[in-house]
């Protein structure tokens, strides 16, 4: 009980805690997609379980050959956020590029839709006449 | 037979282009559609091509020169055009060279380069950028076993499976639009060829020489090239491959 209360184990189990509620209460709202809510709860989980059995930094430090068992979870931390960037700058070039196909689908579709509407015809094989080129009076024949 | 002119903030010099554009072809005795592609513009530009008589491809936002090209070959692939040629809307191109583009193209080349030669308005790079441009050029030469000396022009004329490539897969990273698409082409064994052209100087606007940003022109040039060379290569459906010795040529 002195051990709890002199260290931070309280603190970060609190911390934890906390996190857990908000990435539910962000699932529940839809505010984040399942999907991305895995990593961050694996983590949770992780920070949980280093809270319970600190030994196993211990252990890793040894077998990693880290001489300070916290410059450890220091480097694990830093590790995890880069993935986590990383990640995330993959998802915004996927997104980037389907709203890049999805802006080039929208002029294309407008151009045909013009064309339909009111614009004269054009297709391979009968293009405008340069000659006579489109004007409104003149409509296509 | 189609000409894309992909166009950013261009009112100034577009609807010259057009009108030149259209009087080359009509002088060159060409059938042509002329599409214009507004790269979502903050000025004029979509209203001048409009007026202009051009068909305009409205892009909502603006996606970069690569997403203007990819629009314009999947409009043309959508309908069957079996022919494109872009230009650029800045009026560096002269339209009457089309027709010259178009005969190497019927001569047997997927892609036909317009190639910037000595003339009026030529186009003299010195330092890092000439270095970064032989580099390109060398570089490509390779790949597409043919010779090119001017790899960063825009002015290219493109056959129906050119035209399936580009519609698909036209690169969209710096220099995407013109280094990044030939090595795509060549390594998926197209036929490039060149033709010289002579460039005229911008209508509007400076292109930069300071040796700064030469230096990070070959930078990202190098860059660039790097990683088109080792990007997954590109399906090619339709006709098997024509290599470049059964051309004959």
């Amino acid at each position: 009980m002195n051990l709890l209360a002199q260290s931070g184990y309280p603190f970060a189990l609190v911390v934890s805690a906390l996190l857990l509620l908000a990435l539910f209460w962000l699932l529940r709202t839809q505010r984040l997609r399942e999907k991305y809510s895995v990593l961050w709860f694996a983590v949770i989980v992780g920070v949980v379980v280093l809270t319970f059995i600190p030994a196993i930094t211990g252990w890793l430090t040894a077998l990693a050959g880290v001489t300070t068992p916290i410059n450890l979870v220091f480097i694990l931390a830093f590790l995890v956020l880069l993935v986590v960037c990383i990640q995330l700058s993959i998802e915004i070039s996927t997104l980037e590029e389907s709203a890049r196909t999805v802006a080039e689908e929208v002029a294309l579709l407008r151009l045909e839709l013009e064309r339909r509407t009111g614009k004269p015809q054009s297709l391979p094989g009968q293009e405008t006449d340069v000659r006579q080129p489109h004007t409104d009076e003149s409509p296509a024949s | 037979m189609l000409v894309i002119i992909p166009a950013w903030n261009e009112e100034a010099t577009l609807a010259a282009v057009v009108e030149e554009t259209r009087a080359a072809l009509l002088a060159g005795n060409v059938l042509a559609d002329i599409l214009v592609v507004d790269d979502g513009s903050d000025d004029a530009t979509g209203g001048v091509a409009e007026a202009s008589g051009a068909l305009v491809a409205h892009l909502p936002v603006n996606l970069g020169v690569g997403a203007a090209m990819r629009t314009g070959y999947r409009y043309a692939q959508r309908l069957g055009y079996a022919v494109t040629v872009q230009v650029d809307a800045d009026g560096q191109h002269n339209p009457a060279d089309i027709p010259a583009l178009l005969r190497a193209l019927a001569e047997g080349a997927d892609i036909v380069i317009g190639a910037r030669v000595a003339g009026d308005g030529a186009f003299v790079a010195r330092g890092p950028r000439r270095w970064a441009m032989s580099l390109l050029s060398g570089t490509i030469s390779r790949i597409a076993h043919t010779r090119l000396t001017d790899t960063t022009s825009g002015f290219k004329a493109c056959g129906p499976r050119a035209i399936e490539l580009f519609a698909r897969s036209y690169p969209a990273e710096y220099l995407g639009d013109t280094v990044e698409s030939l090595v795509v082409a060549a390594r998926s064994h197209l036929v490039l060829r060149e033709v010289g052209v002579v460039m005229r100087p911008r209508a509007g606007g400076q292109p930069s020489h300071g040796p700064a940003r030469s230096a990070a022109f070959l930078g990202r040039a190098v860059l660039a090239l790097g990683l088109a060379l080792t990007r997954p290569r590109p399906e090619l459906r339709g006709e098997p491959y024509r290599r470049y010795e059964e051309l004959g040529a």
